[in-house]
């Protein structure tokens, strides 16, 4: 069971760089399982996010869906059906997530029957998260899409946050947090962050490079765990980055 | 759980897709352009203290590096006033192939020939890409993705032909051209069955990957297609004719090599006879007559004062 606090990383899925959706076919139930925590990691926050924005679902109903879908893409094999060379795994899931909310009862009622939970997801920090948005009014695609790099972000934050505590430089990963992840106008100056961290101004220009570099990198490893193909994985990352239209 | 609000989270995307800077002497200005596999910035240099391109690949791969680093090179071998000068190439901190280049301002051939209604000025252009293409020809360099937005006209009027990351040397391995060492494989050798470039600009054996049948008659044909982008709606026939033979599917028919293309090119501006076009009297006459309406006019002149003198000294 995976929740997104766990410890246990969730990198380093054995075999190729990007296997965990080859693995989700395989007949192996614990690969399957396994690769169906990678996928999950990187969009159980936009699917809840996604059915509270866009489908307006109050939390305990978007909660019960997102777990239900889940426990659908590893149950009924809904994966099997992905065809890569015609969709982007992300277009994929948004249309399974509305064909499940237009089937919500005959759902719900699998799920009060007592169907088989594949994961325990921290809701209640995305929930607060979510609930603090004032994001515009955007389209179905576009929601998902921002839900979804919202997601992978979190996921490549956290990750990268654990790695820094169990390398000793929680401050570095602080430092980075302050100066890019500040709500609000305004972020702190470099200068103000030096006198903060008491360190030199080039000492916060490297430490938020650094953290800049791994975060990337977390990002894009991430990304090519929960991609079908490198094709996939290039054009998704382009529109990550800002590069291409989602 | 990290929080992440809209505006934290568009700086990050826009933050993480650019290069990472750090320990270089380039500061970020803007964004210059995109491509398939990378982006250009204009950048300044601090060192020297002038703002240059900085073309790096969005993401980093083995084979497009490779491919970044070899038109580096190339460039770095191909002084001319019509392509790009290349000053740098390296890796990034974040691991990214990154060159320098020459800033061109400026903008590219298919907008500015919108604003150019003569067509002797358009075929002017032309002849300043078929002079830098027939410079990397004698190279040993094949551009293979000539088209108008591969190629742009400065603020100054200068033509520089640009993107030269699909370029070929054509040498052979114990003879490379331009002194570089290929390792046994020509740079921008593609195996038999790639297809690389622009359909609409590529020649038949691009476009079908026959990659060993590619020459200069390759350029040849995207300049063929560049000359005929550069014609109006109704063309004169020969210059149509020069299009269509550089744009001949054999390439047996096409122009040898680019300074033929181009010398037809000069003989039309110069109202003379083009070798692509086989005229008859009728447009001969008046092709002479316009090549030659200067000394046309004073003659007519001259017999009308002599008609209208015979005229009044009989009465």
């Amino acid at each position: 069971m995976l929740r997104s606090g766990d410890e246990r990383p969730l990198g380093g899925f054995p075999a190729t760089r990007h296997s965990a959706l080859a693995a989700i076919r395989s007949g192996d139930e614990e690969q399957r399982r396994r690769a169906l925590d990678v996928v999950a990691e990187a969009y159980w926050r936009p699917v809840y996010s996604y059915l509270r924005l866009q489908w307006r679902k109050p939390h305990d109903e978007a909660a019960d869906l997102t777990q239900e879908f889940f426990t659908h893409l590893l149950g009924k094999d809904l994966l099997s059906r992905f065809d890569p060379r015609r969709s982007r795994l992300r277009t994929f899931l948004r249309s399974c997530i509305d064909g499940l909310v237009a089937n919500e009862h005959r759902a719900q009622g699998r799920l009060k029957r007592g169907g088989e939970r594949h994961a325990t997801f921290d809701f209640e920090e995305v929930r607060a998260a979510v609930e603090r948005l004032h994001s515009p009014a955007l389209s179905p695609e576009e929601r998902f899409e921002q839900e979804w790099a919202r997601g992978l972000f979190t996921a490549a934050l956290d990750r990268l946050r654990r790695d820094c505590e169990r390398e000793g430089r929680a401050p570095h990963f602080e430092l980075f947090e302050q100066h890019e992840l500040s709500e609000g106008p305004g972020r702190p100056s470099y200068a103000g962050l030096a006198k903060r961290f008491r360190i030199s101004t080039s000492d916060v220009t490297n430490r938020l490079a650094g953290i800049r570099r791994r975060l990337r990198a977390t990002v894009l490893e991430l990304l090519r765990e929960s991609t079908a193909s490198e094709a996939e994985f290039r054009a998704e990352a382009r529109a990550l980055f800002g590069k291409d239209p989602p | 759980m990290t929080r992440l609000d809209d505006a934290a989270l568009l700086r990050l995307r826009d933050g993480l897709g650019e290069p990472d800077l750090t320990g270089t002497r380039y500061r970020i200005l803007g964004v210059a352009g995109r491509g398939g596999m990378g982006t250009v910035y204009e950048v300044h240099d601090a060192e020297l203290e002038r703002d240059v391109a900085l073309k790096v690949l969005d993401l980093e791969d083995g084979a497009v590096a490779a491919r970044l680093r070899q038109e580096a090179r190339i460039l770095a071998c191909l002084e001319h006033p019509g392509i790009v000068p290349v000053h740098e190439v390296g890796t990034l901190a974040d691991g990214r192939t990154f060159c320098t280049m020459k800033l061109v301002r400026g903008e590219r051939l298919d907008r500015h020939v919108a604003r150019v209604e003569s067509l002797a000025e358009r075929l002017r252009i032309f002849l300043r890409i078929a002079d830098a293409v027939a410079f990397a020809h004698s190279r040993g360099v094949l551009h293979r993705d000539l088209k108008p937005e591969n190629v742009m006209v400065g603020s100054f009027g200068e033509v520089l032909v640009l993107d030269w990351g699909l370029a070929k040397v054509r040498g052979s391995p114990t003879r490379p051209a331009l002194g570089i060492d290929v390792g046994g494989r020509p740079p921008g050798a593609t195996g038999e069955g790639a297809v690389l470039g622009t359909p609409g600009f590529m020649s038949p054996e691009q476009e079908q990957g026959r990659s060993g049948e590619m020459d200069e008659r390759a350029d040849v044909f995207s300049l063929g297609a560049i000359l005929r982008a550069l014609l109006p709606d109704r063309p004169p026939r020969a210059a149509l004719a020069m299009a269509a033979k550089a744009t001949a599917p054999r390439r047996e028919d096409r122009y040898p090599d680019v300074l033929s293309l181009a010398a037809d090119v000069v003989r039309f501006l110069d109202g003379a006879a083009v070798s692509a076009f086989h005229e008859g009297l009728l447009h001969r006459a008046l092709r002479l007559a316009r090549r030659h309406r200067a000394a046309l006019g004073i003659l007519a002149a001259y017999l009308i004062g002599r008609g209208l003198i015979l005229l009044f000294t009989r009465r």
